[in-house]
């Protein structure tokens, strides 16, 4: 679904965000994107989504990410943004749910269907006709979560998703993410939501892939976490090996 | 505790703002015989009304205080109050008030005689100008209230605008919140760190508007790319769909006869006439 072969980014000469990065995400897999802060995990959600342009290769559904085939790309990937209130920029929720499916083409009574669909399976409906700037942080998220769902997306990429909720809003998004079945690649700080949602890990440092492979294994890994500034997950502090 | 209240004072005064500017798509969701008409009708008759509006000459105030009734006739069907005009234009009017404040002392030549008042041509041109400016803020703020921002990106689209300033029209409009918001955060953070201080330091002037800036383009342009990656690119699909009706039309005709009858028929002499012999 997602291949990156010896991709490469940097703003200055000197020292690249990203550094000769290789991997392979299959259809279906819940992949989580894990690092120290300026690993290069929004940077490489960036690239992914051809809003800044590397070196190497960037394959989604074996199309190259490039300027001509953003659109399309851009219609397999949903992006959630760390900040909800950058993604919610319409007076609404509806609206704003409807702003990605209308672009893409979409006719008004299949951009409703889907509309109500998602909130429905989201259990949103009473956010609706909500206005984007009454609604909470954990209704707002969830918000932004449905519009990008409403394109369906074949695979989500999310940065950060359950920064700075409470736990109960927290637990509703986890529960959410978990029961998505598109392809998903979750950057985050939050290890145990890792442990919830992903099965593979990508651990990055300075650009760089340091580590991949299964979640619960990795995630046990005290001394790798701790050599990439990062501690076990509370849900297994003091069962690492 | 006097600090904490003087935070909040700012607070909810950033918090009304943004408030504000909410209310604008509020208004423009209600429904009426204005609202559900075609944006384009409404655009093309504002635009016709300025231009009339602003055609008139410099002495012509009588004139000028008839096409006043369009506006009062579109606030009436529309159901929004007159006052919240004024209240929402409460910092912009000042500046359109004061454009011609000196005319009076340039142009001291008595136009007319009202009883025992000579009044001169520099009083008419002013009270011109600025009933000009009132006419012409009155008439965007009804374009706005009865239509919204995107059917209005939407509009001039069709109409061939190029997309690139219509973009910019559609993110200045969503800019303001984003800064506002901004505002809000950065003043409370000087607010914490400088307690008992009113308002912000002059020396910290520079570097506080700097940082505004780049902190407002930094999410304006994550705001931008979300809307890139939801497959914008300035169509403006999503915007209600109001087709152009025969009403629209009539709407249209309607307005453009009657400010052609109110620009080149003196209907207040007219009147006047009436009543005085």
């Amino acid at each position: 679904m997602i291949e990156l072969q010896n991709v490469r980014f940097s703003y200055e000469r000197e020292r690249p965000l990203i550094e000769d990065l290789s991997f392979r995400i299959e259809k279906g897999e819940s992949v989580g994107l894990i690092g120290a802060n300026g690993a290069g995990k929004s940077t490489l959600l960036k690239l992914l989504l051809g809003l800044i342009q590397g070196e190497g290769r960037i394959l989604v559904d074996d199309i190259p990410v490039e300027k001509a085939n953003l659109s399309q790309i851009r219609r397999k990937l949903g992006f959630v943004l760390q900040n909800s209130d950058n993604q919610m920029f319409m007076p609404t929720v509806y609206e704003d749910m409807i702003f990605g499916p209308l672009n893409y083409g979409l006719s008004r009574e299949e951009t409703e269907r889907r509309v109500d669909a998602v909130l429905e399976r989201l259990g949103l409906q009473e956010l609706k006709h909500r206005h984007n700037h009454r609604i909470s942080g954990g209704e707002k998220r969830m918000a932004a979560i449905a519009t990008v769902l409403a394109m369906e997306p074949e695979a989500l990429l999310m940065d950060e998703p359950s920064s700075n909720l409470d736990p109960y809003n927290r637990r509703i998004v986890i529960n959410t993410i978990r029961s998505l079945p598109q392809t998903k690649l979750i950057a985050s700080h939050d290890l145990d939501m890792i442990l919830d949602t992903c099965d593979r890990v990508l651990l990055l440092s300075k650009g760089r892939l340091v580590a991949d492979g299964p979640a619960a294994e990795l995630l046990r890994d005290r001394a790798l976490l701790e050599a990439n500034r990062l501690e076990l997950p509370f849900s297994l502090a003091g069962r690492g090996s | 505790m006097l600090l904490i209240c003087h935070i909040e004072v700012i607070m909810n005064k950033m918090q009304k703002a943004l408030l504000e500017l909410s209310d604008m798509d509020d208004l423009a969701a209600r429904s009426s015989a204005i609202h559900s008409l075609n944006p384009t009708a409404k655009l093309l008759a504002t635009i016709a009304y300025v231009a009339v509006v602003l055609s008139f000459g410099k002495y012509r105030l009588s004139g000028l205080i008839v096409m006043l009734l369009w506006p009062v006739l579109l606030f009436q069907l529309s159901g929004i109050p007159v006052h919240l005009c004024f209240y929402k234009l409460r910092l912009v009017l000042p500046l359109v008030l004061a454009v011609g404040l000196f005319n009076p002392f340039f142009d001291r030549a008595p136009l007319l005689v009202l009883g025992p008042l000579a009044v001169s041509g520099g009083v008419v041109s002013m009270l011109t100008l600025m009933l000009k400016g009132t006419l012409c803020l009155m008439a965007s703020f009804l374009l706005m209230a009865t239509t919204g921002i995107d059917s209005l990106c939407a509009c001039l689209r069709k109409l061939h605008f190029p997309g690139l300033l219509v973009t910019l029209l559609l993110l200045t409009y969503r800019y303001v919140g984003v800064m506002t918001e901004e505002l809000a955060v950065m003043t409370e953070a000087y607010q914490l760190r400088a307690p008992g201080q009113k308002g912000i330091q002059h020396s910290a002037w520079g570097s506080f508007l700097g940082q505004l800036l780049l902190r407002s383009m930094d999410r304006s342009q994550e705001l931008y790319a979300s809307m890139l990656l939801r497959g914008y690119h300035d169509h403006f699909h999503y915007a209600p769909e109001r087709p152009f009706r025969p009403q629209d039309a009539l709407f249209l005709l309607g307005s453009l006869a009657v400010f052609f009858l109110l620009r080149f028929v003196p209907v207040a002499e007219l009147l006047g006439a009436l009543f005085v012999r």
